[in-house]
C-alpha cells in the first residue's frame, strides 16, 4: 500500500460546484465547496477561467506603450490606477521626471477611480446580500465619474489615458468645476446609503463577526487594501510609500473597529469602503486646490522607448490593494519581464482561512467584502 | 352570486363551473398586473422607468409578452431528474394556491364556498406549498434546488406557527371562522363615530398582532427579505432553478397568486374585508370588491416596497426570529387580545 | 429582555429608514435614458468606430506598427515615375499606392494608439457606436478605394518598374565588373 490515505468520503458532506457561473462569484470564480448541511466545511477557489496571458504577451509587444492598454485590462473597473502604476514603473525605469500638473491630473484620476470601484464593490456587496436598489443607487454615480472620464480620455471603461511620460492628452476646460460638481453632489449620496444599507439592521446582522479576519492572519497571507485595513491594520501606500504627490496632500486612513462586530469582520471591510471614498474626495479636493491651471501634459519621451538595463518594482495603492508592476529591460524596445502583483488574487487566497464554519450565506458575504475582480485575479 | 348565475345559466353544472372559475380568471389578470407592477415600482425605486416599450402606455403589456415568450419556450426536463413530479409540482403549488381562494369573500355577494371552517380549510391548504415546492427541489435532481426546497420547507413550517397565533388572536374578537361572517361583522362605521368597525382598530392588541402576520406572510410568500428558498445571490434560483418556460411561468403566477391571497386574509381579518371605509357611502357589492382590491393591492404594494429596499436574513437569523421572537410574542399578544376583549 | 426590545426597535426604525429612502426614490426622475429615442450627447473625443480618410493616407505604416493588437493591414505600392498621386490636405507629397487598408473592427481594442503616430491626420476615431453586424467578417472594413483592376495595373506597373530598375542595375554592374576585367587584363598587360 502506498502512502497516500485514501479518504473515505463522508456521506453527511455535500460537495457543491459554486461557479464559474453562478450569480455571486463575481465573474468566473469557481468555489468547490464542501457543505455540511448549510455550513461550509471545505472552500476551494479554482481560478484560472478568465486568463488571458497579460504578463506573457506584454514580453512580445515590441514597445512599452503597447502594454498600457492591457493595463488597462488587468483590473476593469479601475483602469486608471493600473495605467498610473505601470506608467509609474517605466518613467522610473527611464528615470524621467513628469510635469506637476500631470501629477496632480493622474492623482484626481486615480481618486476618482477609487471611488468608482468602491461605489461597485458596495453596491454588488449589498447585492449579494440581497439589497438590490443599492447597487443601482451606486452606479447612478459611478456613471457621473465615468463620464467624468470620457470627456477627458474619451472611453468609459478602459481608458488608456495615462501614459508613458504624461497624460494622453489634455484635459477638458470644464474638467475643474465638473471634478467640483460631483464632489459636492456626492457626499450627500453617501449619507443616503448610510441610511440604506450600513446601517440597516438586517444589513448589520448579516455581516457584523461575519469572515473576521485577524490581522496577523492578513498580514501573513500579504493581503493588502480594504481587506488589511478591515483587520484594523493602518497600512496604505499611498502614506506610507509615497509616490507621485501623495506626500503632499492631507488625508486619513480609515481601518476597522469593529463598531458592530469583531475587527475585521465583513461590516469592517464595507466601511473601509464607505470611508475611504470620503477621504478621496477631500484628496480631490485639495489635488483640484492645488492643481497647476496651464502646463505641459507630456514630458518628452523618445518615440521608441528603449529603457536602460535594469529592472524595477513600483507599487501603487489601488482599489483593491498593493499593486505592483515588475519590469525587467533588457535595453531593446520590447520588456522583458512584466509582472503584475495583483492585490484581488493574493486577497482572494484568504478566502478559505476566513470562511470555514461559515453558513453558505454568509460565503456569499465574504466572497462580496473581499471585492474580486477577475479581470485581476486571472490576469 | 350562485343563486344569480343558476338563475341566468340553464345548467347548474355549467353554473357551479363558473362560479369556481371566476377566481381564476381574476387571478391571471391580477398576475400580469403585478408583475408589472412590480417592474415599475423596482424601477420608479431605482430611478429607472421600468418596462416602457411594448403596448405603449408605460409597457403595460410587457407581462403579456413575456408570458407568450414563456408559452413558445421549450419544455425542458432535466434526464435524471424524477419527471413525474417535476412535471407535477407546478400544478401543485398553483392549486394549493388556488384552492386556498374558494374561501375569500372577495364582496358581500361572492365568496366560492362558505364553509363555516374557512379560515383552518384556508391554513391547511396553504400547508400544501410546502409540499408542492420540495416536491420541485427533490425532483430536480440538483443541489441548489435542493437548498433551496430545504430552506423553504423550514422557513414556511416555521412561520405557520406565528400566522395561526395572529389569526387565532383575531379568532378570539370575532368568534367565527367563516371568513365572510368575519367581513360582516365590521360592517358600519360607529367606533369614536366616524372610524370604520375595521378590527384593528377596535383592539390595540390587533396592531401588533397585523405586525406579526404581515411579517409572517411575507414569509410564506417568499418576499424579501425572507425570500430564502430562492435568493438569487445564493441558491442560483432556488427550488426553481431547473424549471424554465412555461412550466417556470406557473410557479411565477403562483407566487403571485400566493402574495395576494395572503394580503387579502390580512385584509379580511384586520381590515374590514371588503367594507368601505367610508360606512354607507360607496358600499355594495361592486364597491364592495373594488374596495376589498385596492386594500388587497395596497397591502402587496408594500410588499413590493420593502423588496426593493431590505437585504435578506440569514437561513438561522430566520428561524431565530419565528422561534425567539414572534413565536412569544404573538402567545402573549393572544392572551393581551383576549384579556382586552374580556374587559371591554 | 430589554436588549431584544432595543435591538427590535432599532430593527424596525433602521428598516424604516430605508423605505423612508426608497419612497423619496420612488418619485424622483429617471436617470436613464429611452436609448433609441433619446441619446447620450456624447463628449468630442469619444473613441468609437475607427475611421479612416483614405485621401490623405500616405501608406506608411505607422499606425499599423502602433497597433497592439496588429487588426490594421496595410498593402502599399510603389508609384511608378510620371503618377502624380496629389497632395495630402496637410501638404504631404503621396508616394504609394494605398492597395489595401483593412481595418478588423472586430479586433480593434479602441485604444486610440494608432491615431496619435499618424502625419497626416487621415486615420481617428468618430462617434459613432452603432455599427454591429451579423456576420464577423463584416467588422472588416476595407478603407483602400482602388478597384481591383487599378491595382492590378499599378502592381504591374510598379512591378515592371521594378525589373526595369533592377535591368539597369544589373547592366550597370555588368558594365563596371567588364571595365574592371578590362582594367585588370590592362594592367596586366
Amino acid at each position: 500500500m502506498t502512502e497516500t490515505s485514501l479518504k473515505t468520503p463522508d456521506s453527511r458532506k455535500m460537495v457543491l460546484n459554486m461557479g464559474p457561473q453562478h450569480p455571486s462569484t463575481h465573474g468566473v470564480l469557481r468555489l468547490e465547496l464542501e457543505l455540511d448541511g448549510e455550513i461550509v466545511t471545505g472552500v476551494k477557489p479554482h481560478i484560472g477561467y478568465l486568463h488571458r496571458c497579460f504578463e506573457k504577451y506584454a514580453e512580445s509587444l515590441d514597445d512599452y506603450s503597447k502594454v498600457v492598454p492591457y493595463t488597462d485590462r488587468l483590473d476593469y473597473v479601475a483602469a486608471m490606477s493600473q495605467e498610473f502604476s505601470y506608467a509609474l514603473a517605466v518613467e522610473k525605469l527611464l528615470e524621467i521626471e513628469v510635469p506637476e500638473r500631470v501629477e496632480y491630473i493622474r492623482v484626481i484620476m486615480a481618486e476618482l477611480q477609487r471611488i468608482a470601484s468602491h461605489l461597485l464593490a458596495v453596491g454588488t456587496f449589498g447585492l449579494d446580500l440581497g439589497a438590490f436598489t443599492p447597487f443601482l443607487y451606486c452606479f447612478t454615480e459611478r456613471e457621473k465619474i465615468l463620464d467624468i472620464f470620457e470627456k477627458a480620455s474619451g472611453a468609459r471603461l478602459l481608458y488608456n489615458y495615462i501614459c508613458i511620460g504624461g497624460l494622453m492628452k489634455d484635459v477638458p476646460s470644464d474638467f475643474k468645476s465638473d471634478t467640483q460638481n460631483f464632489v459636492s453632489t456626492f457626499r450627500p449620496k453617501i449619507k443616503e446609503l448610510n441610511d440604506l444599507l450600513t446601517t440597516n439592521r438586517i444589513f448589520i446582522n448579516r455581516t457584523a463577526h461575519i469572515g473576521v479576519l485577524p490581522a496577523e492572519v492578513a498580514i501573513n497571507y500579504a493581503a493588502s487594501g480594504p481587506v488589511l485595513r478591515g483587520s484594523g491594520v493602518s497600512w496604505d501606500i499611498r502614506r506610507d510609500d509615497p509616490y507621485s504627490i501623495y506626500d503632499q496632500l492631507d488625508f486619513n486612513i480609515p481601518i476597522g473597529q469593529g463598531e458592530v462586530g469583531t475587527v475585521g469582520d465583513c461590516w469592517d471591510r464595507y466601511i473601509v469602503r464607505v470611508l475611504e471614498m470620503e477621504e478621496s474626495l477631500k484628496i480631490i479636493e485639495q489635488a483640484l486646490e492645488k492643481m497647476p491651471e496651464e502646463g505641459d501634459v507630456r514630458e518628452k519621451v523618445p518615440k521608441r522607448i528603449k529603457p536602460p538595463e535594469g529592472e524595477v518594482y513600483v507599487r501603487t495603492e489601488s482599489p483593491r490593494g498593493e499593486l505592483g508592476f515588475y519590469i525587467i529591460s533588457d535595453k531593446s524596445p520590447r520588456p522583458y519581464r512584466v509582472k503584475a502583483r495583483a492585490p484581488s488574487f493574493v486577497n482572494l487566497s484568504l478566502l478559505p482561512s476566513i470562511s470555514l464554519g461559515s453558513m453558505l450565506g454568509d460565503l456569499v458575504a465574504i466572497v462580496g467584502s473581499i471585492d474580486i475582480v477577475l479581470g485581476e485575479v486571472d490576469r | 352570486m350562485i343563486e344569480l348565475l343558476e338563475y341566468t345559466i340553464p345548467s347548474t353544472m355549467l353554473a357551479l363551473v363558473i362560479h369556481a372559475l371566476l377566481p381564476l380568471g381574476f387571478i391571471l389578470v391580477y398576475a400580469l398586473f403585478a408583475i408589472w407592477l412590480e417592474r415599475k415600482v423596482a424601477g420608479h425605486v431605482q430611478d429607472r422607468l421600468g418596462p416602457m416599450r411594448v403596448g405603449g402606455w408605460h409597457g403595460w403589456a410587457q407581462t403579456i409578452a413575456d408570458m407568450l415568450k414563456l408559452l413558445h419556450k421549450e419544455d425542458i426536463i432535466p434526464t435524471q431528474s424524477n419527471k413525474f413530479l417535476f412535471k407535477m409540482a407546478p400544478y401543485m403549488l398553483f392549486t394549493a394556491s388556488y384552492g386556498a381562494f374558494a374561501v375569500i369573500p372577495f364582496s358581500s355577494a361572492y365568496i366560492g364556498s362558505r364553509v363555516d371552517i374557512g379560515v383552518v380549510y384556508l391554513l391547511a391548504i396553504l400547508s400544501l406549498l410546502t409540499l408542492s415546492v420540495i416536491m420541485a427541489g427533490w425532483a430536480s435532481n440538483n443541489k441548489w434546488s435542493l437548498f433551496g426546497a430545504m430552506r423553504s420547507a423550514s422557513q414556511m413550517v416555521s412561520y405557520e406557527v406565528p400566522t395561526v397565533v395572529t389569526v387565532l388572536s383575531v379568532i378570539v374578537v370575532t368568534g367565527s371562522l367563516n371568513l365572510m361572517t368575519v367581513s360582516e361583522m365590521q360592517t358600519g362605521n360607529d367606533l369614536f363615530g366616524f372610524l370604520p368597525n375595521w378590527l384593528i382598530l377596535q383592539n390595540p392588541f390587533l396592531v401588533i398582532a397585523f405586525i406579526i402576520f404581515f411579517i409572517s406572510i411575507l414569509a410564506e410568500s417568499h418576499r424579501v427579505p425572507f425570500d430564502l428558498p430562492e435568493s438569487e445571490s445564493e441558491l442560483v434560483a432556488g427550488f426553481q432553478t431547473e424549471y424554465s418556460g412555461m412550466r417556470w411561468g406557473i410557479i411565477m403566477l403562483s407566487e403571485y397568486a400566493d402574495m395576494l391571497l395572503l394580503s387579502l386574509l390580512g385584509v379580511t381579518l384586520f381590515f374590514g374585508g371588503w367594507n368601505s371605509p367610508f360606512g354607507v357611502f360607496m358600499a355594495g357589492p361592486l364597491w364592495g370588491f373594488f374596495w376589498f382590491i385596492l386594500k388587497g393591492m395596497l397591502l402587496v404594494f408594500v410588499m413590493m416596497w420593502i423588496r426593493w429596499t431590505l437585504p435578506r436574513l440569514r437561513v438561522d437569523q430566520l428561524t431565530y426570529l419565528c422561534w425567539s421572537v414572534l413565536i412569544p410574542v404573538s402567545f402573549i399578544n393572544l392572551v393581551l387580545v383576549a384579556l382586552w376583549e374580556m374587559i371591554f | 429582555m430589554v436588549k431584544v426590545l432595543k435591538e427590535g426597535l432599532l430593527t424596525f426604525k433602521s428598516i424604516f429608514t430605508g423605505m423612508g429612502v426608497t419612497w423619496g426614490h420612488l418619485f424622483e426622475p429617471a436617470v436613464t435614458l429611452q436609448y433609441p429615442e433619446e441619446r447620450a450627447i456624447l463628449p468630442d473625443h469619444v473613441r468609437n468606430q475607427l475611421f479612416v480618410n483614405i485621401e490623405d493616407c500616405i501608406g506608411c505604416n505607422l499606425c499599423a506598427r502602433a497597433c497592439p493588437v496588429n487588426c490594421i493591414e496595410i498593402e502599399t505600392v510603389k508609384a511608378t515615375v510620371g503618377d502624380d498621386l496629389g497632395k495630402t490636405s496637410t501638404g504631404n507629397p503621396k508616394r504609394l499606392w494605398v492597395t489595401q487598408f483593412n481595418i478588423d473592427l472586430a479586433r480593434c481594442m479602441y485604444c486610440e494608439l494608432c491615431v496619435h503616430p499618424c502625419p497626416t491626420e487621415c486615420i481617428y476615431m468618430t462617434s459613432e457606436y452603432e455599427y454591429s453586424e451579423y456576420n464577423r467578417n463584416d467588422l472588416n472594413y476595407k478603407f483602400s478605394n482602388l478597384t481591383p483592376n487599378l491595382v492590378e495595373i499599378y502592381k504591374d506597373k510598379a512591378a515592371r518598374e521594378a525589373e526595369k530598375l533592377a535591368l539597369e542595375k544589373e547592366e550597370a554592374r555588368l558594365k563596371k565588373e567588364k571595365e574592371k576585367l578590362e582594367k585588370e587584363s590592362k594592367d596586366k598587360a
